[in-house]
């Protein structure tokens, strides 16, 4: 079975004018499962929103070829029918809000589609509900907050119905209350939508929710694998300036000191069960 | 004097829309000393007022009641010298980049200095001084500041402060939206800022972890009130109390308030990954020794 | 301040008028504005005063909504007023002190323009308030379609009225943003002569216009990303479909014009 979304060797340098160009990515490979939840990791730079722009066309590689269900981003007929197959959601809430009040806003992509006006109303009133936004689908955008307006615009994705979303740095513009709730929806998305979900970030704990992390540098990938394997790796995430979370980073310091703890650790609660056996009830009694 | 306070609210309020049906108070009672040299971290979650704390600090605001203090006087006392004020308390906004407008970066953080009306000798030695601060060589002087990566621009706007020598330094957000490397360059640069002017420095931020690593003090904001102001270790202290306000804690002291629920008595002020390796490390240590 | 500006604004409620059809709210309210200059007489004018007033009654939207826009404009009506009284000389002379005349033909010239002002602002804001902004957009595509024979892309100038809408309140809190930035860094805005504080706008301006730029460059992108390319094969959410509502509306404003018409007809006209 061949992949979802395949990058092939795949080389990108952005044109800053005749003479100059930035190399972004060098003989790049990337494969993508349908249904997969994947977060691309790494710094600014690094070459990860340009990965999130080629998936959906909206640029084509130099060189090499990008797959998305078979279609190559670089026939111009394959245009409309990958961009309904790959979504984006964009980093800054405001600018991806086309319409004055949140309901038509999500009804924007179906219409573009072409869908009929029953239909759109039905998927813009389901969309609405599973992001949680449906008590506010009268309001103006610009009167919500940061996490709700990127609610409505994963909403607006939804309705599209895509097999696929890709996000770039969703949460970057949003408070912890705000990123808590995009990271549950685009959960939810994954699991119980059956999306393959994309996930650009450079927050190790939302990457550590992600079914498959891969983390760039320079324009390569670096580490690749389950976050619980990759975050495994310090030494290397901390040479490319990356951080693990934090339970991850207790733990193996931990274990290079000695301590019997198995498995690969990831989560906070995971630590706290691991620490419970190893520590004795009352430090006071034993003493004593 | 070092004993009285640089900042002093006494019973702040603003309300916003006041005397009409839509009145939403944005600050209640707010009474809060900030001495010189310390570094305070104001945190909350948005809405619980600390913006709006910070834009009466440097006259962009007026209370509905209370007064500001700088140095003992009241800001409010003479208006013309409002501008004054500014120059004194410095505010750097949420993504300040955005608020470059010149040709070049060293015009750009000149234009505070310029506005206070320094000799040109001093503006110049204030930029270049300022481009130290936060580590960029001089050969960014002449480039534009719309050529530069985002995390250069926010340096060079946080510059454009920095060169105004406030007595006060208010930075909201000065990390929203930095990757990591970046986050850590931006806090580095104010703590040394910091350590280098003996400037008082508050550091808005969502980021517990922020705080915890720089600050000497934490100024708590919830529903429009002081939650808490007190040493880091005292506030922390109180972990679970801001887990209800809905205030991200750190992951490290989330794993010390798990193990107290499993009934180990730890201390649940840590806050870094360092503090709870010592910490469990003695702990499984002496208990190895004492089942020994 | 600036967010005080009302463009484009939309009052929830359930009523009559809220439930129209757009195009011909809007046919209505251009027809409202011909009738209202037809107007030769205070008769006349009173019809339309009338007709004015029910459909806010009908609207539910209250009062003070319509005060609000009128607000901004009550120095043009003023102004107007004023320069009325004292420049028609017509009728008897009520009052008269060095080259100022006041005459009975001035003052009722005056005062029947500014009712003729204040029922086109009350009415146009009445359509504004009771229609969201997309529909209106909507309405003024559909309507204007026909000049798609002179090859005008009505679907774009309908999409940019959209786009202008959205982000005029986004831009307004900008530009707040902004200028509290730069006050903060010693702008001085308030003082000093006209072309000081036309240079003092610079450090708000560039940097208002490099984020217009930057947001009208990744919203295109989000637009692409959400399969936007123009108007061809778009379809719509809300349709729009004229009912027994729109029908009457309709024909009480033909009676009132059939009236407005009668009545200058019967009595002498003002102006």
């Amino acid at each position: 079975m061949s992949a979802f979304i395949e990058l092939k060797d795949v080389s990108f340098a952005y044109e800053l004018d005749e003479t100059q160009r930035v190399p972004v990515l060098r003989h790049f490979n990337l494969s993508v499962e349908k249904g997969d939840f994947v977060a691309v990791l790494g710094h600014n730079g690094c070459g990860k929103s340009t990965v999130a722009k080629l998936c959906n066309a909206i640029e084509v590689p130099q060189s090499g070829t990008v797959l998305v269900n078979g279609m190559d981003t670089k026939e111009e007929e394959n245009l409309l029918e990958i961009r309904r197959t790959v979504d984006m959601v964009f980093q800054n809430p405001d600018n991806q809000i086309v319409a004055t009040i949140v309901e038509d806003d999500v009804a924007f992509g179906p219409e573009n589609l072409g869908v009929e006006p029953q239909e759109i109303r039905r998927r813009v009133d389901q969309a609405l509900k599973d992001v949680g936004m449906y008590d506010l689908r009268f309001s103006e955008p610009h009167k919500l907050s940061g996490g709700q307006k990127q609610r409505v615009a994963i909403a607006g994705i939804i309705a599209m119905q895509p097999a696929c979303i890709v996000l770039d740095e969703p949460t970057a513009m949003l408070d912890p209350r705000g990123r808590k709730d995009v990271m549950k929806t685009v959960r939810m998305l994954n699991r119980d939508f059956g999306i393959t979900v994309i996930y650009i970030t450079h927050y190790m704990d939302e990457a550590a929710e992600a079914n498959r992390v891969v983390v760039m540098h320079k324009g390569d990938i670096l580490l690749d694998g389950t976050p619980r394997d990759v975050f495994q790796q310090d030494d290397v995430l901390k040479k490319a300036g990356l951080d693990v979370p934090q339970a991850t980073e207790l733990s193996l310091q931990l274990r290079r000191a000695g301590a019997p703890l198995s498995g690969k650790i990831l989560t906070i609660d995971e630590l706290s069960l691991q620490l419970e056996a190893l520590l004795p009830r009352s430090a006071g009694r034993v003493e004593s | 004097m070092n004993d009285t306070p640089i900042l002093r609210t006494e019973n702040l309020t603003y309300i916003y829309q006041k005397g009409t049906s839509s009145e939403v108070a944005a600050l209640q009672d707010v009474s809060v000393e900030i001495r010189q040299g310390e570094l305070v971290g104001v945190i909350g979650h948005t809405g619980s007022g600390k913006s709006t704390l910070i834009e009466h600090f440097n006259a962009l605001k007026k209370g509905t009641a209370g007064r500001v203090l700088l140095d003992g006087n009241d800001i409010w006392a003479d208006k013309s010298k409002i501008r004054a004020v500014r120059f004194r308390v410095g505010v750097c906004f949420q993504y300040p980049e955005y608020q470059l407008f010149e040709e070049t970066v060293a015009k750009d953080i000149a234009f505070g200095p310029r506005n206070m009306g320094l000799p040109q000798d001093e503006i110049d030695r204030r930029v270049k001084e300022a481009l130290t601060n936060v580590g960029l060589s001089e050969d960014y002087a002449e480039k534009s500041p719309f050529d530069l990566s985002g995390g250069e621009k926010r340096r060079v706007a946080i510059a454009g402060i920095m060169a105004m020598e406030p007595q006060v330094l208010v930075l909201d957000e000065p990390c929203a939206g930095l990757d990591p490397r970046g986050r850590a360059t931006v806090l580095q640069m104010i703590a040394d800022y910091r350590q280098k002017t003996g400037c008082t420095v508050l550091l808005v931020t969502h980021s517990m972890e922020e705080v915890a690593a720089i600050a000497d003090r934490i100024l708590v904001m919830n529903q429009s009130r002081v939650a808490f102001f007190d040493t880091v270790d005292n506030v922390f202290a109180h972990a679970e109390e801001l887990q209800t306000m809905g205030l991200d804690i750190p992951q490290m002291t989330q794993l010390m308030l798990s193990l107290r629920e499993k009934g180990y008595d730890v201390p649940v002020n840590l806050y870094t990954v360092q503090q709870v390796y010592d910490t469990i490390f003695a702990r499984w240590k002496g208990g190895v020794h004492g089942a020994q | 301040m600036l967010s005080d500006i009302t463009i484009g604004q939309y009052y929830k409620a359930q009523s009559v008028v809220h439930r129209m059809d757009a195009r011909m709210k809007l046919i209505l309210t251009v027809l409202f504005i011909v009738i209202i200059f037809l107007c030769k007489n205070f008769f006349s004018l009173a019809v339309m005063f009338a007709l004015t007033a029910v459909s806010i009654l009908v609207s539910r939207v209250p009062f003070r909504m319509f005060f609000k826009s009128l607000k901004p404009i009550i120095p043009i009506i003023l102004i107007t007023a004023v320069l009325n009284i004292f420049y028609i000389d017509k009728g008897t002379v009520l009052f008269s002190w060095w080259k100022i005349t006041v005459t009975t033909g001035g003052l009722s010239t005056a005062f029947f323009m500014a009712v003729r002002i204040i029922c086109l602002i009350m009415v146009s804001s009445l359509l504004t308030y009771t229609t969201v902004p997309t529909l209106l957009t909507d309405a003024i595509e559909r309507l204007l379609s026909p000049l798609k024979v002179f090859h005008i892309s009505v679907h774009t100038l309908a999409m940019m009225m959209t786009l202008a809408l959205r982000f005029i309140p986004t831009l307004i809190e900008e530009v707040d943003r902004i200028t509290n930035a730069q006050k903060a860094r010693g702008a001085d805005f308030e003082s000093g002569k006209f072309i000081d504080r036309v240079k003092a706008m610079v450090p708000v301006l560039i940097p208002l216009f490099v984020s217009a730029f930057r947001r009208a460059y990744e919203l295109s992108f989000a637009m692409t990303c959400r399969c936007y390319h123009g108007g061809e094969g778009r379809t719509r959410m809300k349709q729009m479909k004229l009912s027994a509502v729109d029908f009457v509306a309709l024909a009480i404003f033909l009676v009132a014009l059939a009236g407005v018409i009668v009545l200058n007809y019967f009595f002498t006209a003002l102006i």
